[in-house]
This record gives structure tokens, sequence and C-alpha cells, in this order.
């Protein structure tokens, strides 16, 4: 298939995507768990998708994705809400050290931006040493940083460990599908540039990736400063899906959480992140909500189901996906036309398209 | 006289109290095709990563067409342990640089055990060694503003390939090659990055007679393509003799014979190493 043929088709199959949802949307209340799912499951897709990006394509091994998502949020959160609002949100604090409020979308970006400077700084004297450490450092900062944003003395600009509220929020399902596409877009790009196919040969042979002159903290720099600048946007995303914001939220099971979307969908496919999250959500939002709620049959009371006991199955499922499907859905193979023409093609003999 | 290209100088390696490269020193000229030879463990692969910044000798110096890209002398807790000499020789402040540094400066170099990159496609491998050369930075890339310079990078990964005869199988997953195609591969990409110095570590390992008639061919013909100078190790003692203009043998980590492939065949030092001077000295150099 012809590079622009294939182009054009994916943007065609997006543009149905988008088509659905907002039918979806037209169709169903507001609140009913579809919506719900949908408009989480488009933010966790694009925070896995950065997670991947670090962890499945360069072969970086990082644990801070919470933190760099609570930076983002925060960030979003402290500097768009509206100056009217802000007494009564920064009750305890007389209406808080910040004066002006910024539009939502340079709130965003510039949520990105400040997760993207934390990663710098972590980066720079923990990207030298082996991979290893990449993991404890961030796992330490993602832990750290709750701790700091909940400080009292912060507290006239993070609200200590108060909510945070009256931010500018969206109400379409279209906003986080559109916000997601357009940076999971970006990641593709960038992957398919001569920059990601760096990053691949770093993961697949460091040795041999720096003996092609490929500089390895420079590019290992990049490839974790872009996947946390992600990260911070889907915070924000995040903030502004759930209304409020409390520091208290983003604690290290988030990360597993991504972590676990990365793997069942396949480190290294960016649409096997997509997927996994979509499933993901649909599971712990939606689908598994029953094992959490008591049930009777007549006046028979269904053992184990109980509030905590979706924590349950959900550790058995991640343990059956790391021993038996390490590989996850996807692989690290795409779910675009090449791919599915590729599928096809083993699937039913060598009478399909020829590409 | 014919111009140097690299000169390796009192270079010694000592890994705690081991010591792998003992006070060698070597020189190669532009143009010439020089064998590195010397029994299992003598320190040969030890000596490629001294020349390409995977490893900082304890001691020595190394320069690239009149540049020193290594220079070092025993610090640290190595000045106690060092077990070399010259250790006063080179008592300015070190100079090191590492792997992709080197690389750009002009000496490309294949694995004895294969680095190929293995998820990735025969024609990726050698496009990656492109990206040396790129003039795009990350974000003009991302946004697809350096459709040149992928347009060239492409086009000259493509052509190397038909070179090699491999373009027929540019689509297939590298490690999916048989062998001695996988070596060839791995010189392909070392080229992409346009060296001038190319250091091949047994090239023709694991290849049978046949084939390893064909690497010396090949090797020649891209020596003469590229304008290329090169430093090989091997085992395959045909091919060296066949190739080279000059050989360097080492044993322990020391130069023990240097000459023309009749000259070293001729060498008694030469022979006693590679046939052991008795049965229990080689069991105790094997240990
Ligand atoms: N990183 C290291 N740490 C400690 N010792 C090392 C290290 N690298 C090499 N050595 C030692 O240095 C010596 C020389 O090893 P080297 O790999 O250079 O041998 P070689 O001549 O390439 O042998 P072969 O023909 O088997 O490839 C060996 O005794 C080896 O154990
Ligand atoms: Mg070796």
């Amino acid at each position: 298939m012809k590079k622009n043929t294939k182009t054009i088709v994916n943007l065609v199959l997006l543009a149905l995507l988008f088509l659905a949802v907002w039918v979806i949307e037209r169709t169903s209340s507001a609140s009913s768990m579809l919506i719900t799912v949908l408009k989480k499951g488009a933010i966790y897709a694009l925070i896995a998708v950065s997670m991947n990006l670090l962890n499945g394509f360069t072969g970086l091994f990082s644990l801070g994705q919470a933190g760099f998502m609570l930076v983002g949020a925060y960030t979003y959160a402290v500097l768009t809400i509206p100056v009217a609002k802000r007494v009564a949100v920064y009750q305890m604090y007389a209406g808080g050290a910040i004066h002006f409020q910024l539009p939502w979308l340079v709130g965003i970006l510039l949520a990105g931006a400040v997760a993207a400077l934390f990663a710098a700084l972590i980066g720079y004297p923990v990207l030298r040493l082996k991979s290893d450490y990449l993991a404890i450092a961030t796992l330490g900062f993602a832990e750290i940083i709750r701790a700091i944003i909940q400080y009292e003395k912060l507290g006239p600009i993070t609200n200590g460990s108060l909510l945070l509220k009256t931010y500018p929020t969206f109400k379409s399902t279209l906003f986080p599908f559109a916000a997601a596409a357009i940076c999971i877009g970006i990641i593709v790009l960038l992957i398919n540039s001569t920059y990601g196919r760096a990053f691949k040969a770093i993961r697949d042979d460091e040795i041999a990736a720096e003996a092609m002159g490929i500089n390895l903290f420079r590019h290992k720099q990049m490839a974790f400063i872009i996947s946390s600048f992600f990260a911070g946007v889907g915070g924000a995303l995040l903030a502004m899906y759930q209304g409020t914001l409390q520091a208290n939220a983003f604690k290290a099971a988030m990360t597993y959480e991504i972590l676990l979307i990365v793997v069942i969908g396949g480190m290294g496919s960016v649409t096997g992140s997509v997927l996994a999250s979509f499933l993901f959500i649909a599971c712990s939002e939606w689908w598994l909500r029953f094992l959490d709620a008591e049930q009777f049959i007549g006046s028979f009371q269904v053992p184990l189901l109980r509030s905590g006991f979706r924590m349950v199955v959900f550790s058995v499922v991640i343990m059956i996906v790391v021993l038996f499907f390490r590989r996850g859905i996807m692989g690290d193979k795409e779910f675009d036309v090449e791919g599915i023409s590729k599928w096809c093609r083993r699937k039913f003999g060598k009478g399909g398209a020829k590409a | 006289m014919s111009e140097n290209v690299l000169h390796v100088e009192n270079i010694t390696m000592q890994f705690g109290g081991v010591v792998a490269i003992n006070n060698l020193s070597m020189d190669i000229n532009k143009g010439e095709i020089v064998a590195l030879i010397g029994p299992n463990g003598a320190g040969k692969t030890t000596a490629f990563n001294c020349v390409t910044g995977v490893y900082e000798p304890t001691n020595g110096l190394v320069s690239f067409n009149g540049e020193v890209i290594v220079r070092n002398h025993p610090s640290g807790k190595m000045k106690k342990l060092y077990a070399g000499q010259n250790a006063d020789k080179y008592p300015e402040k070190p100079v090191s640089h590492t792997p992709d540094q080197i690389t750009r400066r002009g000496i490309a170099r294949t694995f004895q055990n294969i680095r190929l990159f293995k998820s990735q496609s025969v024609f990726n491998n050698v496009l990656i060694a492109t990206h040396l050369r790129r003039t795009s930075n990350v974000f003009t890339a991302t946004f697809r503003l350096n459709a040149r310079e992928e347009k060239r990078m492409r086009e000259e990964t493509l052509e190397l390939l038909k070179i090699v005869g491999l373009d027929g199988l540019k689509d297939e997953l590298a490690t999916s090659l048989p062998y001695g195609q996988q070596r060839r591969l791995e010189i392909v990409r070392a080229l992409a990055t346009k060296p001038k110095l190319l250091l091949l570590d047994e090239p023709a390992a694991g290849m049978n007679p046949q084939e390893t008639d064909e690497l010396g061919q090949f090797i020649c013909q891209i020596k003469d393509r590229f304008d290329l100078t090169v430093f090989l190790i091997e085992h395959h003692m045909n091919l060296v003799m066949d190739i080279s203009d000059r050989i360097y043998v080492i044993d322990f980590g020391k130069q023990i014979a240097e000459g023309t492939p009749a000259e070293v065949q001729n060498n008694p030092a030469v022979i006693a190493a590679y046939l052991g001077v008795d049965e229990s000295e080689e069991k105790e150099a094997g240990a």
C-alpha cells in the first residue's frame, strides 16, 4: 500500500471514530457509564501512550507517571481558577497567592511544560547511570512531589491538602478525544521520525546504538522529557474530567494502573495502549463494578462480593497477564490499515490484497 | 610514507588486578588492511573497546588522524594497583570520548557477538546509522519539516543495501537473516555512518570456508569503494593471510609480533603462542 493512501485511510478511520463518539454522545444520557468510559478512557489512552513512549519504545523503565500527572494537573488547576472564585477555593489561605487566570489552553500547555521541566531536572543526573536508577528516582519523585504539594506552607499556591475546584472543565466527550488524538498523533509522528528510530535502537541494543553514533544521554533525556510533557497534559485533562482536584488521588497505584494498561496493550504498540486503556477503564468503572457490591440471589448472599473485591480480581488479572500474556494484546504491532491487511493476509492465505 | 590514521601508544587496560592489555602500541596507515590476531582472551576485543571509547584505558594514548581521542594515566584507586609500565608518560589532563563521539569522528565498528537492532527490519537497521549526520532537531523531525533529509537518508540506505545485495531482503526482520548475512548487515550498518576507519571484530566467525572467502573479497571491495582503512580481528588464518597488509599478534595483552603475513607466519613466538610451548602451560593460559 502506498504511504499516502495509508495515511488517508487511517485518517478516515479516525474521522469515523469521532463521528461514532458524537452519535453516542447525542443518543445517551450524560451520566451514562459509556460516556464516562469514553471520556476517562481517552485521557488514560494519552497517558498510557506517553508511558509507552518511554517504557516500550525507548526501553527506559520509569515509574513516575502519577507524579508527572500530578504536577500537570496542579499546574493547570492553580493557573486557571477564575480570580473571582479564588477566595472561595483558597478559604484557608486568604484567597491564595495568585491573582490572575490563564486561558485553559495555555494552562494545559504549561501543565505539560512544568512536568517536562521536572523530568529534565530528574533526568539530568539519573539518565547517565544505568537504566534501573530511573525507576527508583521517578518513583521517589512521585511520592515526594505529592507530599510537597500537600505541604501546608505551600497552601497559598496549592491549597495544601484541600480540594482545588472551579477551574475550567469540559462537557463534551469530543474534547478529551480531540486532545488525546492530537497528542497521540504527535507521539506517533515522533516515533516514526528519525529520532523515534533512534529511541527504538536504544531499546534494542544500547551498545550498538551508541556505536552507531547515537548520543545515549541526549536521546534518553529527550524521550523522558517528551513522555513527561504528555503525562503532564494528561494530568491536566484528568483534572478537567474530575472537576475537582486533590493530590491524594495520585498515588503510586495510579502509575501501576497505567503500567498495567501499557503491558496489556503491548509494550511498543500505540494502538495497543489505546485499546487497553478503554478496556481497562470499562472494566474498572463499569463491567467489574458489581464485584464491589454485595449481591443477593433471593436471600442467598453471593460469597466474596464486597467492597474491595474488584481490586483482588484486578491483581489476579495482572498476574495472569504478566505470567502468560507478556506480549499483551498487540505485542509491538499496530492496529491500523497496514496491520490489519497484513493480519488478513496471514490468516486467509496469500490471496489478499498485495501491499 | 603513507599517512597515519590510527595511532595507539602504550595502552594498558587493567580491570582491577587483571591486566587485559599491557603496553600495546600499534599504527595503522591510510588504505591499509591490518589484522589483529592472538589466542582467545588475548585482549583483542578489549583493544577495540579502548579505541572506540567503550572502555577508558588505564594508561596510554590513542590518536585518530592526528587528533588525540583517548589519553589517560593511572589515577585514583588505580594509582596503587597499576601493574603496567610508563605510568608517568602521560601526565596531561585525561582525554576521553563516548563511543558515539568517536563514531562521529569516523571510526565505525562491528561486534564479535552480532548486535543488530533485533526488532527492526534490515532496512531500518541501516537507516538508524544515518541518524548521526542529521541536521534536523526533534521538533522539525516530528513535524516532518525535514522531508529532504529523510529522503536522502532513505536513498543512502537503499544504495548501501544494493551494493551488498541485501536490498531484496530489506523488509525482513534483521535477526531472521542467515548468520553470514547478519554479519554483512552489521558491516553495512557501520558503513552507513560514513567511517574512515572500519573496525571488524571477527567478521568471519561462524562462517564456512566459502562464505569466508566471499567475505574477504567483500572487505577488499568496500575498502576500495569507500576509501577505507580496515582494522580487523580474525581467527580464520586463511582470511587474515589473504587480505591483510600487516598483522599485529598479541598474547596476554602484549604484542609478540608484527609484520607482513609472511613474516608473522614464520615467527617462532607466534607459533609458540598458538600451539602452546608445552601442554601444561597451555592449560594454565586457557584457565
Ligand atoms: N569488562 C571486563 N572486566 C573484567 N575483565 C575483562 C573485561 N573485559 C575483558 N576482560 C578480560 O580481558 C581479557 C581479554 O578479553 P578480550 O575479550 O579482549 O579477549 P579477546 O582477545 O577478544 O578473546 P576472544 O578471541 O575470545 O574474543 C580476558 O581475560 C577477559 O576476561
Ligand atoms: Mg574478542
